[in-house]
């Protein structure tokens, strides 16, 4: 009796410290794209969230962070496989990144199911802010709507009257299109939507451009795209002749490709690599000094991401199993963000400004953003009434 | 009126460049009666040769002509390798083994040049437009393109219609064996022959690069556009393959250009997009389906062709 008593004591001792050495650290897997050509793109915000774990010296709290990358080739499909392979396989406690949100809405599912938490990094398609808004979904980005409205409100201060809009046709390209026009007062005189993300040569639409002569182009390509796009609208001889306006299409990522043809090249962002606040200063100059080049909003947005998981993550002690616990310290955001404030709507969408930027040349003779105004302070994304969570 | 013509430009240059993959494979399929799936991974290679030479000798000819020279080898290299062997064999060997070829190179190029792809700019030459008439301008670059892809087209029509050498490709492709026998070094055309068509993929590859990204699997979706150009043209038959790219390439352009209009009248913009592209895609389909129907042999069959 005492025996069987002794090896019972002695057996749960070694679970508890089983237990202790499993919650020592915190396993975070991160799907973004990594092969193909907006792979800069996923290496960027890796990069990103890669520096801020050199900051937390690797650790959250007191638990050492282990990354486990995921390529999701910028397919739905690949996507929601790698996130499900993260969640049953690997175990991770959180899973992030997601730049795509035709790649997110297909993996949202399974992290909910499996009762993860999920945060993304750049995607923020209207349905999650909306009616499939989740309590495991966070975004440290934005909503998609938010940076085109701002582009929109923009256009009417500058005085378009007539806009000529082209996104490609998925998920992210619907709702920047609908968000331009949310705001735009002037008249949408052409709306194109391109194949993503197979079309590269945009001839046929630039065609039409011309010939509709509108007072100004509104478009969304991100990544090499957006490098096609401007350059391909330049050989046409568009450029200089219809004033072009774009979001996350001219950006720290394709300026190095566009260099002269994109000076002077107008829009709006949450976050401008100038913002004058000493965590951004830190991480631009940080990041500058590391990778050797200027960051984008893409890194920018998961430096947050990883700050928000480490400020949950040292609120709760390295409680990892209380996910109410967990989730409440989520919400609260209790982190120095690249942005200056960062706070959460009821959505889990920020609420944040959003600024007019503008491309200029830096002494070194490196194209890079400044920030010329603020178009919107405090705003939250319309969706947030239709979710149910209050 | 020049919004049609700008339009009708942009299809012919995409049906010149359709051409130019095209070419090879349905010479080398007339000639050789050899189904080459890996035709499309020249033109991969060839556009990463182009990428990497434009890079190193900082000159879009010289780069590019090194990028041609170098597929043409590469395609002679694959012959004597890979694909002889391959040559008495039925269509299934032929086509498992040179889609072997496209997953080998497709890996191939992950391996040398990483899974992040190359961009190629417009040289700065070409960089430009010009204006051939009222409201009407247009790139130059696509222009050359254009003009390119109808010496070539002339060209290719002179070699097979009008020279010795054009001769013994017609003999060998209206029958092998006979023209073997007849004493026409058959074997020597032929690769001559495949060394053609890998030159002419490595010179789409070049001009695609600044137009496409360089990527891996970029050869994929295009040897599927060259594969139904070539049956819709009647395999082996160079005129065949010209006009179908034709037909191909304006279905395509004016299909994306005026569609979306069209079905604008009954659905909303983002519904039209969708339902035009898909819709311009599967015309060409469609027509392919028509054509394999009412004329099994193509439109513009090889003469002899069995």
């Amino acid at each position: 009796m005492v025996r069987t008593f002794a090896t019972a004591a002695l057996m749960s001792a070694c679970a508890v410290v089983y237990a202790h050495a499993e919650a020592g650290k915190i396993k975070i897997g991160y799907v973004n794209t990594f092969s193909g050509p907006n792979a800069f793109i996923g290496n960027d915000e890796k990069d990103g969230f890669e520096l801020a774990l050199d900051h937390l010296g690797r650790k959250m709290g007191n638990l050492d962070v282990q990354m486990i990358y995921e390529d999701d080739q910028i397919k739905p499909e690949v996507g929601r496989q790698v996130t499900e392979k993260l969640l049953q396989s690997d175990k991770v406690d959180v899973v992030t990144g997601y730049n795509w949100s035709n790649v997110l809405l297909a993996s949202v599912k399974p992290a909910v199911d499996a009762k993860t938490f999920i945060i993304s990094g750049n995607a923020g398609p209207s349905q999650l802010a909306g009616e499939a808004c989740s309590p495991w979904f966070f975004s440290a980005s934005w909503q998609n709507d938010q940076t085109p409205m701002a582009l929109g409100e923009l256009l009417n201060q500058r005085g378009v009257k007539k806009l000529f809009v082209l996104a490609p046709n998925y998920a992210a390209g619907k709702d920047m299109a609908a968000g331009v026009k949310k705001t735009f007062k002037g008249e949408v005189v052409g709306e194109e939507y391109t194949r993503w993300p197979g079309q590269v040569d945009f001839s046929t639409e630039l065609s039409k451009v011309r010939s509709v002569k509108p007072d100004a182009v509104w478009v969304f390509y991100p990544g090499q795209a957006g490098a096609q796009f401007i350059q391909q609208y330049s050989q046409a001889g568009l450029l200089g002749q219809i004033p072009i306006y774009s979001s996350f299409t001219v950006d720290a990522l394709t300026l190095p490709q566009l260099k002269e043809l994109a000076l002077g090249h107008v829009s709006t962002q949450e976050w401008v690599q100038d913002l004058d606040n000493p965590t951004n200063k830190k991480f631009v100059a940080d990041f500058r000094k590391k990778y050797g080049r200027y960051p984008s909003y893409y890194s920018a947005q998961n430096y947050d991401a990883a700050m928000l998981i480490a400020s949950a993550v040292v609120a709760t002690a390295g409680k990892l199993d209380d996910k109410d616990a967990f989730r409440a310290a989520l919400e609260k955001a209790n982190f120095q963000s690249v942005r200056g404030k960062f706070r959460y709507n009821s959505n889990h969408f920020p609420i944040q400004d959003f600024y007019a930027q503008e491309v200029v040349k830096d002494p070194q003779g490196d194209y890079t953003m400044k920030t010329i105004g603020t178009v919107f302070t405090d705003m939250k994304d319309v969706f947030y009434e239709k979710c149910a969570m209050k | 009126m020049s919004l049609l013509i700008e339009q009708t430009l942009n299809g012919v240059q995409l049906a010149l460049l359709l051409f130019l993959v095209a070419a090879g494979l349905t010479l080398v399929f007339g000639i050789m009666d050899f189904m080459n799936l890996s035709h499309g991974s020249l033109f991969m290679m060839g556009a990463y040769f182009a990428a990497t030479f434009v890079a190193l000798t900082g000159s879009f000819i010289v780069g590019g002509l090194l990028a041609i020279a170098c597929t043409a080898l590469l395609g002679l290299a694959i012959e004597a390798i890979w694909l002889r062997p391959l040559f008495g064999r039925g269509h299934l060997d032929q086509v498992l083994g040179t889609f072997g070829l496209v997953l080998f190179f497709n890996d191939f190029v992950r391996l040398v040049w990483g899974a992040a792809g190359r961009t190629l700019a417009v040289p700065q030459f070409l960089a430009g437009h010009i204006t051939l008439g009222p409201a009407l301008t247009y790139p130059v670059y696509r222009l050359v393109l254009i003009g390119v892809g109808l010496v070539v087209a002339a060209g290719l029509y002179l070699l097979v219609q009008r020279t010795k050498t054009g001769m013994i490709i017609r003999a060998a492709a209206s029958d092998r064996d006979m023209a073997g026998a007849i004493g026409a070094n058959v074997t020597l055309v032929s690769t001559f022959v495949f060394g053609l068509g890998a030159a002419l993929a490595g010179l789409a590859g070049l001009f695609a690069a600044p137009l496409l990204t360089v990527q891996i699997g970029m050869g994929d979706n295009i040897l599927i556009l060259a594969l139904v150009i070539i049956v819709i043209g009647g395999l082996g038959s160079i005129r065949g393959a010209f006009l179908a790219a034709l037909i191909v390439g304006l279905i395509d352009a004016l299909g994306r250009a005026y569609l979306p209009e069209l079905l604008r009248l009954v659905l909303s913009p983002v519904a039209a997009s969708t339902a035009a592209g898909a819709l311009s895609s599967v015309a060409i389909y469609i027509l392919l389906a028509f054509v394999l129907l009412v004329k099994p042999q193509g439109l513009f069959p090889a003469r002899g062709a069995r």
